[in-house]
């Protein structure tokens, strides 16, 4: 595990922020000025697109690739090497190999997440698939190809399961975090199918599910039952990382190796269930969730029809309610785990999507949360982008 | 042979509606097609080169599921998006 070096903090931002918005009916960018208080919101990119991940590459801050789909054809990635005004469609979309047998080879159902490579290496990016695949492209998303040995290693696939032990909307590789001190060590996490890491540029990967609980009456030895939900690793302490799974809240300190269930310091009446994770980008011990209720038959709406993000400030040990600016009650809506992100300002700007699509911000660190747009398609990610 | 494309296609053919093709099959057809028109082969045609479950393809009106169909000069082809969704 690399650990010797420190990261280098990410530059205090004071140009203007975007968001880069991906919904079910299409894309949009929500500009602010560099005050963050007024804000403009652009025509729909590809409406009627199924837009699960708009980024911007941080590396040439031009370069945006969105995975998309519709409900009828199939998943594609579109490039923008002009911040979003004109589109090209990936030569060579994410695509399992064809098996000999038809019937038993995996087709990609939906791109679901994309992630920018490291500084070190332009036009890298990686992306993971619905079902679980890990792909990359070395030319800016043009072409990809399958990265690594997981997506046909048995193991691996037998962690995976099948279509039938995912999500209801397809079991999603997700969360490929890239160490800002080393671009060949990688973590991914697989809903369902725990955390995993590599320390040798994707050559072999190991699971990291130690201290993690599964589902009362499953075995927590079995990778297969886990479900993070959304990992983060601390820009300024890539040694740490924190974990909104299935079964909690959690946070590691990769020199204790295990991870430690902090969201039991949550308030009993809210829990610990929710999608999103966001952290500070200069402080690792400060980080937001967005709880929702878990129970039963898992509403995913907010507890109580209360919507109120949680921010703690000394690495889990306790959560703070930060409810001011939301709807008081009847508000049954949640954020997806792509839907809620930071910038690097300070104060830090939170953003945040609804599943009722509206977008929500606040410029003081949670303090305080203001409405920006609202009667958008139901939204499934918002990245905060400097342009 | 004559290629009726569905409005969520035609993207790729510059919105036209009916687009000419030639081959001995409909997986000829496909490839020819995505020759001239990059990108639409894998919109409707997985990476089994199977037919995607909400695209349906139709011969002189006929369904068709497998790729491997032999086709004639004169034969009219449709595709079309089932309707589904929301």
């Amino acid at each position: 595990m690399p650990g010797a070096r420190k990261a280098t903090s990410p530059q205090l931002a004071t140009g203007s922020v975007s968001l880069l918005i991906g919904t079910r009916k299409g894309a949009f960018i929500l500009g602010a000025d560099r005050t963050r208080r007024t804000w403009k919101l652009s025509a729909p990119m590809f409406l009627g697109h199924i837009v699960h991940h708009l980024m911007l590459d941080p590396r040439d801050r031009r370069t945006m690739l969105m995975a998309a789909s519709t409900g009828h054809l199939g998943p594609t990635i579109f490039c923008s090497t002009d911040l979003g005004k004109t589109w090209k469609e990936a030569k060579t979309p994410p695509a399992f190999p064809k098996t000999p047998e038809a019937q038993n080879g995996r087709v990609v159902d939906h791109v679901f997440w994309l992630t920018p490579g490291h500084p070190i290496e332009p036009g890298l990016w990686y992306a993971g698939t619905s079902p679980q695949g890990l792909f990359r492209s070395n030319d800016g998303g043009v072409t990809w190809k399958p990265f690594s040995y997981i997506n046909d290693d048995p193991q691996y696939r037998e962690w995976m399961g099948t279509v039938q032990d995912g999500t209801p909307d397809g079991p999603k590789l997700h969360s490929i975090l890239i160490d800002p001190r080393d671009p060949r060590h990688l973590y991914f996490a697989m809903s369902g199918g725990g955390v995993h890491e590599s320390v040798d540029g994707g050559r072999t990967f190991a699971p990291m599910i130690n201290g993690l609980e599964t589902v009362e009456g499953f075995d927590a030895a079995n990778v297969t039952f886990h479900d993070p939900h959304c990992v983060r690793l601390c820009p300024t302490n890539p040694d740490r990382l924190y974990q909104q799974n299935h079964c909690g809240i959690y946070r590691m300190d990769r020199a204790e190796g295990r991870w430690i269930r902090i969201g039991k310091n949550m308030p009993k009446k809210v829990g610990d269930i929710g999608f999103p994770m966001v952290l500070h980008p200069r402080d690792a011990d400060t980080a937001w969730v967005f709880p929702m209720d878990g129970s039963t038959v898992w509403p995913r709406v907010s507890p109580g029809g209360k919507p109120a993000a949680y921010v703690t400030r000394n690495g889990g040990k306790a959560w703070t309610r930060q409810d001011k600016g939301f709807p008081r009650a009847n508000a049954w809506w949640t954020v997806k785990r792509q839907a809620m992100t930071a910038d690097v300002h300070e104060p830090v700007g939170l953003y945040l999507g609804t599943t009722s699509g509206e977008v929500w911000a606040s410029r003081t660190g949670g303090t305080n949360w203001t409405c920006l747009a609202r009667h958008l398609p139901e939204i499934y990610s918002v990245e905060a982008a400097e342009l | 042979m004559t290629v009726h494309i569905p409005g969520a296609l035609r993207s790729y053919t510059k919105q036209k509606s009916e687009v000419a093709a030639e081959g001995q099959t409909l997986t000829e057809v496909v490839s020819a097609l995505n020759c001239r028109y990059p990108g639409l082969r894998f919109r409707i045609i997985t990476e089994q080169d199977t037919i995607r479950p909400h695209i349906r393809i139709f011969v002189n009106e006929e369904q068709v599921r497998d790729l491997s169909v032999a086709l004639q000069p004169d034969d009219q082809i449709q595709i079309i998006c089932a309707l589904s969704g929301g």
